[in-house]
């Protein structure tokens, strides 16, 4: 009777550690920020080369789940050098007084397999709006990758404005695609400091 | 005597190819300088149609330069003229086609895919890179100037012998008028 509580005891812990792993590590340099656009219907792709994240992704816990993102506009590579420079610019994302896009989480619901939808509010050029994106997250062991795009319009950012408000040029929709590649670090994860001492035989 | 004329898709063919190389050229020497700009953009992008639609012709051209025999130069010509104007010739075939042809190279490893009238997507023949991509832009120019003498020396020859000489030459690839 005894031997059959500790192990039920020492399952549950097993089971809640395997279940309660957060991952809440950002690779940054392994993690990627591209969107994809286009011009005079010719399709378009860039990158940001710099952002931060702080992300705590447990699927088991999702009402913990939290994310945060920002991103150094300037980094911004278009694909092409002239549209680099002018994108700095006021018509565009003004980085001189706005330098970074903010995204912070409000809600993430699982839809199933792997497959979550998440809900945030992002801020550009001191605009905020809430965007509904949906996730993917793959994990393996204490890696994990979050993988999600969604679209935006440009213009409710007010992003080309001026002469580049023309949408026949510079289409408003944005595709922006999000690749994080997390881990779980060990000195963090909650559960592993909580585990019973060794019974001794 | 009776002009031997060109047909009728022969003429077609180069008044047409003239027509849009003279819309196209000064288009491409005003917008390289340009500030980057939607009307930028939109030139760059005409200008890539306009090329593209040459390209085509210029092949429709040579299909129909293999299967034709162009009207014969009068026997009066002297003979350095009529090697010289075979040597323009060809070379204006050529850069006929090494022009687009370069401009399209330049897209492609510029990144910037070419979509035809901005319906019809044509593949990228290279990779991105940008080194290539400016070093096909200097490419581009460079066939560009070498057009541009051909053309002004096609053109010369073209007028000096209508109103010098006053031969045929030109008539050949006007359209017939008819005998009165």
């Amino acid at each position: 009777m005894k031997w059959t509580s500790t192990m039920l005891v020492l399952g549950l812990m097993l089971c809640s550690h395997t279940q309660a792993i957060e991952y809440n590590q950002v690779q940054v340099n392994q993690s990627a920020l591209t969107f994809g656009y286009k011009q005079m219907g010719v399709a378009m792709d860039g990158s940001f080369k710099q952002f931060t994240a702080q992300v705590r992704f447990d699927p088991a816990r999702l009402a913990n789940a939290q994310a945060r993102i920002e991103v150094t506009l300037d980094s911004i590579d278009t694909g092409l050098k002239d549209a680099d420079e002018e994108v700095a610019g006021k018509l565009w994302f003004n980085t001189r007084v706005y330098p970074l896009a903010s995204f912070f989480s409000t809600g993430i619901r699982p839809l199933g397999g792997g497959r979550y939808q998440a809900t945030g509010k992002l801020t550009i050029k001191g605009r905020t709006l809430e965007v509904t994106t949906p996730v993917t997250f793959q994990g393996a062991g204490n890696r994990g990758v979050l993988d999600g795009n969604f679209t935006l319009q440009r213009t409710a950012y007010a992003i080309g404005e001026g002469e580049w408000r023309d949408l026949g040029t510079v289409a408003d929709d944005v595709q922006i695609k999000f690749h994080l590649v997390v881990f779980a670090a060990p000195a963090v994860a909650p559960t592993s400091s909580n585990l019973p001492p060794r019974k001794k035989p | 005597m009776k002009t031997a004329h060109y047909t009728v898709t022969a003429i077609v063919l180069h008044w047409l190819m003239a027509l849009l190389i003279f819309a196209t050229f000064p288009l491409g020497l005003y917008l390289a300088d340009l500030k980057f700009s939607p009307t930028k953009l939109q030139l760059v992008s005409y200008h890539k149609w306009i090329g593209i639609t040459l390209l085509l012709l210029v092949v429709l051209r040579l299909f129909w330069r293999l299967t034709h025999t162009p009207p014969a130069l009068p026997d009066a010509l002297p003979r350095w003229q009529k090697t010289a104007s075979g040597a323009v010739h060809h070379g204006l075939y050529l850069l006929l086609v090494a022009v687009p042809l370069s401009g399209w190279l330049m897209s492609s490893a510029k990144g910037i895919q070419t979509v035809w009238f901005g319906l019809l997507p044509l593949p990228d023949l290279l990779n991105k890179n940008k080194e290539l991509g400016d070093f096909l832009g200097y490419v581009h120019e460079s066939l560009n100037d070498l057009l541009l003498l051909l053309v002004a020396v096609h053109i010369a020859a073209a007028l000096k012998h209508r109103f010098i000489d006053h031969d045929e030459i030109l008539s050949r690839m006007l359209p017939a008028r008819k005998q009165l």
